[in-house]
Formats: structure tokens, sequence, C-alpha cells
């Protein structure tokens, strides 16, 4: 971890700070190691929403906090020491393999159906980061074999529960949406329920398994 | 006040229920949402000697008509216009007595675009994720206010209010927003200098979404055109530049991550103004340096 450069932060407005970092194994441990100092530092006691993607942390801090004055760097220090699987909960969705795209992605993979359904249920998954729709998780771990680009032109509707990839990602969609991922499957697990807590089954962090139904 | 409620006759083109929204999901995909312009919900509500966050309705361009059912107290802050209590004329920033029966009927606006109306109490809605707030681009939160509803009032608070109105500056002519740089600001050719140079005018496609804009296109540098933007956190107030040229500045319902470049942002002391804009004003971008 040594080599890995210094996290750049950059002011973003009165109210956040951007981190940009390396990629996602890099956002994955600030985030982690931001959320345990929310749990104990008072440094951290003004941040209201962390906000993980592919590349960056977005912190947005309560309007009488100074963005600028998050120990940024000393969190990102402490990383090795506090990005220990903050959240290890594993959660394992059952799946119906017979989603629409299916033949197309054994095709464009070289594979048999069976086979695209084998790797995309022998990978141990990470919620890298959420933001699409609510409880929509990007999940990293897919088995490279099993990269394909998304759809010329997203569908005008994808069903609630479809399990789905694209690029290097896998995910489900929550609610029927537009969408352009390719579709596995189906999974009849609730991903957001704002009756439930925590309301997303699926937050960074947290492990996922696929298993065929 | 126990029992007493606030029965929608008209909700004009779109009212809302809106509180000071839901922060703290933004990692699971939900916004923070919202009253847009929270500071005119935060002075109707100490009208009324609420709790700043009390839920209270967000009028779009007047129209809302209601009955008080029991007696209520209410205020209304933002955007102006003729309003009736009755047949009287009433004034805005302003303490309301409505005995029950009493009809309260707001006119079209004449300058901003939403009007809040705070009631003693607040309005008493199930709460989801903390707040009563409508996400328009979620989906969260109660559906918009329709004719017939009957909107029950919670308990009063144990203050009562401490003056009759807020004297409040008449808005201006010309809004102005105030930025400073953002994130990908060295994208763009002296994007701040022809943000500040341009007449921007706000497009139809305006909501609690984006505020969009349309005026000389913003260009890239020869560096940045055509590179790929992986999704990135966006804020309120954020000013991000599509492919287009025309830049969209984020309301209180914005998606949480966005995948084109932010040049600049909106100070927060200018949310307000942001949420007041119409479709067809002329705005413009000035140094966001000083605060106001």
């Amino acid at each position: 971890m040594t080599d890995v450069p210094a996290p750049r932060v950059v002011p973003y407005g009165d109210d956040a700070v951007l981190v940009e970092l390396t990629g996602l194994a890099e956002v994955r441990a600030l985030d982690d190691a931001v959320r345990a100092a929310r749990a104990s530092d008072p440094d951290a006691a003004g941040i209201v929403d962390q906000v993980p993607a592919a590349r960056t942390l977005l912190l947005r801090v309560r309007e009488d906090a100074d963005p600028g004055a998050l120990p940024i760097e000393r969190w990102w220090a402490a990383r090795s020491a506090s990005a220990v699987d903050i959240d290890d909960r594993e959660v394992v969705l059952a799946v119906d393999y017979d989603g629409s795209d299916l033949a197309d992605v054994a095709r464009l993979t070289g594979l048999t159906v069976d086979e695209v359904v084998a790797r995309h249920t022998g990978a141990l998954y990470t919620v890298a980061f959420g933001g699409f729709m609510a409880g929509f998780a990007y999940l990293v771990g897919l088995d490279p074999m099993l990269r394909v680009p998304r759809l010329d032109s997203p569908r005008e509707r994808v069903p609630a529960g479809s399990v789905a990839i694209a690029d290097e990602f896998s995910a489900v969609y929550p609610a029927a949406t537009p969408g352009g991922w390719r579709l596995l499957g189906r999974c009849e697990e609730a991903l957001f329920d704002v009756d439930r807590d925590p309301p997303a089954l699926l937050q960074p962090g947290t492990h996922v398994r696929f298993t065929a139904r | 006040m126990t029992g007493a409620a606030l029965e929608v006759i008209d909700p004009g083109l779109l009212t809302l229920v809106e509180d000071l929204g839901r922060p703290g999901w933004a990692h699971v995909g939900v916004g923070r949402s919202g009253a847009a312009d929270a500071g005119a919900l935060r002075l109707a509500n100490r009208l009324v000697a609420n709790d700043e966050g009390a839920a209270g309705l967000e009028v779009l361009l007047g129209g809302l008509r209601l009955r008080a059912v029991g007696d209520v107290t209410v205020a209304l802050a933002g955007a102006r216009g003729p309003t009736w209590l009755d047949d009287r004329p009433v004034g805005h920033e302003a303490v309301l007595e409505l005995r029950s029966g009493a009809e309260l009927r707001l006119g079209t606006v004449t300058s901003g675009l939403r009007t809040y109306v705070a009631v003693r109490g607040g309005i008493d809605v199930p709460s989801v994720l903390g707040s009563r707030s409508t996400d328009q681009l979620a989906g969260l939160g109660p559906d918009p206010v329709r004719a017939g509803d009957v909107l029950a009032v919670g308990p009063a608070p144990a203050g009562w209010p401490v003056v009759d109105l807020a004297p409040v500056p008449a808005p201006p002519d010309r809004v102005e927003l105030p930025v400073v740089r953002g994130p990908h600001a060295d994208w763009f050719e002296d994007v701040l200098s022809r943000l500040q140079a341009g007449d921007w005018r706000v497009t139809p496609a305006t909501s609690r979404v984006a505020v969009r804009l349309t005026g000389p296109a913003l260009a890239r540098t020869p560096d940045h055109a055509g590179r790929e933007l992986p999704s990135e956190g966006l804020v309120l107030g954020a000013v991000q530049v599509p492919p287009d040229g025309q830049p969209v500045v984020f309301g209180v319902d914005h998606p949480v991550t966005g995948g084109y470049p932010v040049v600049a942002v909106v100070r927060r002391y200018a949310h307000g103004r942001l949420a007041q804009v119409r479709p067809g004003d002329r705005v413009s971008f000035v140094h966001g340096r000083a605060s106001v």
C-alpha cells in the first residue's frame, strides 16, 4: 500500500469535498476508513453524507462544518487498520438464470450458457458503490471472462429484480427502470424497502454471492 | 389544535409536502431532497413558532386553495403573489389565523416560483427514511397533494409566534448565481469567465432535479474533448456540462451521482435563489467569492 499515491482533495462548493483516488480498491478503503471515523472520531462529526464512486469519494458536511478541515490524510493513513471489513455481511441472492440477454452474453464471451451461469455464481462480489437509483449497488468481483459492454441502446423497461452485468460490474435492479445492462436472470429478494432497517440490502462494502435456483 | 387539518380544495399546478429532507442516504442512492428553497420554508416555520424543519407545503406558481378544518395558524414565504383569506387580501411573511372553515387562496405568483405554506404544528404525513419530503427523482415520500386531500396538522409546538411579520427584501430583477470552481473546471476553456460572460436563459425542462440553462455552448479544451468521466458524487448547486455544452444546475432532487464534468458550484447562500428561477428567466453567474 505504500506505493499508492495520496488522495487528492478537491473543493466542491461550500458543503463538500471530492476526494480523487486511483481506483476502486482505494475508494473502498477510504470509504470504510471514513465510516469508521464517523463512529468514533470527533473530526468526522460534521459529515452527513459520503458517496463512494468508481474513483472518488464525496464527503458532504453539515452547514456549520468546514469540509476543508476534514483530516482526510489522517484517515487515509489509518485505512489499513480501520478498513478491515466494516461491513462483513455476506448476502446470498438466489437467481433464476433466464434473462433475456443470457444467450447474447454467451455468444459475446464465447462461453456456453451454463458456463456463464457457473462463472457468475462462482465469484464473491463486493458492493463498490451505489448511485443510479435507490438501492442499486455496483458489484465488483465479476469474472473477467464475463466483461461485456452495455447494450447499444438501453431498454425502456428493465423488470425489478433483474440480475445484470456490464463492463466490470454486476448488479440487481431494485425496481423497474430504463436500463442498458445485459440481463442474466431475476431474483426475488427486495433490494430496497423503506420500512426495513437498513432499507438497502446492499450497501458499500457488503459481500454478495449469487446462487442458481 | 388536536384534530386540525388543511383540506385541499385545489392544489394548483403542483403542491408537494416538503421538510428539510433526508440526508444520510446518498450512499444507497437516495438524495437529500427537501424544500427547494429551504430558507423560505424555515422562515415560514419560524413565523408560526414551529421547528424550522417541520413539514410544510411547497406550491409551484401559486393556485393553491386550502380550507381550515379546525382553527389553524399559517404563514407564507418564498415566491410572492396575491393571497386571500376568504375575501380579504393578506400578506406573505405574516402570521395568519384561520378560523375553522376559512379559505386560504394563493393567486398566480408574480415573482419567484415556489411559495411555502407553513402551518403551526406542521403537516403530519408519515415519514419515510426520517423525512416527510417528496423526492420526485427517487419517488419517495408523499404523493403530490390532490384536490380533496385532508392533510392532518401535527401537535402545536410549545412556543408562540413572537412577531406578526418578517420584512424580506424584494427579489432582484435579474437573478445572479454566485459560483466557485467545480472539480472539473479545467476540462473547459476558461470556463468561469465564460459562465460569467454568458447570457443564460432558464429552459422549460426545469424541475426540482435541475435548472437547465441555454446560452453560448461551453467548449472543452482539446485535451479533454471526448473524454469520459466515471460517475461521481453530486451536490446541490453543482453546475454540470453535458456534451451539448449547455449547463445544468442541480437542485434538491438531484441524482446522487453523475457522469458529466462539474465546472462550477453555486454558493450555499444562493441555493434559495436557484429554487426560485422560472423558465424563461435570464440568469447570470457571478464570482462567488464574497459572502452575502
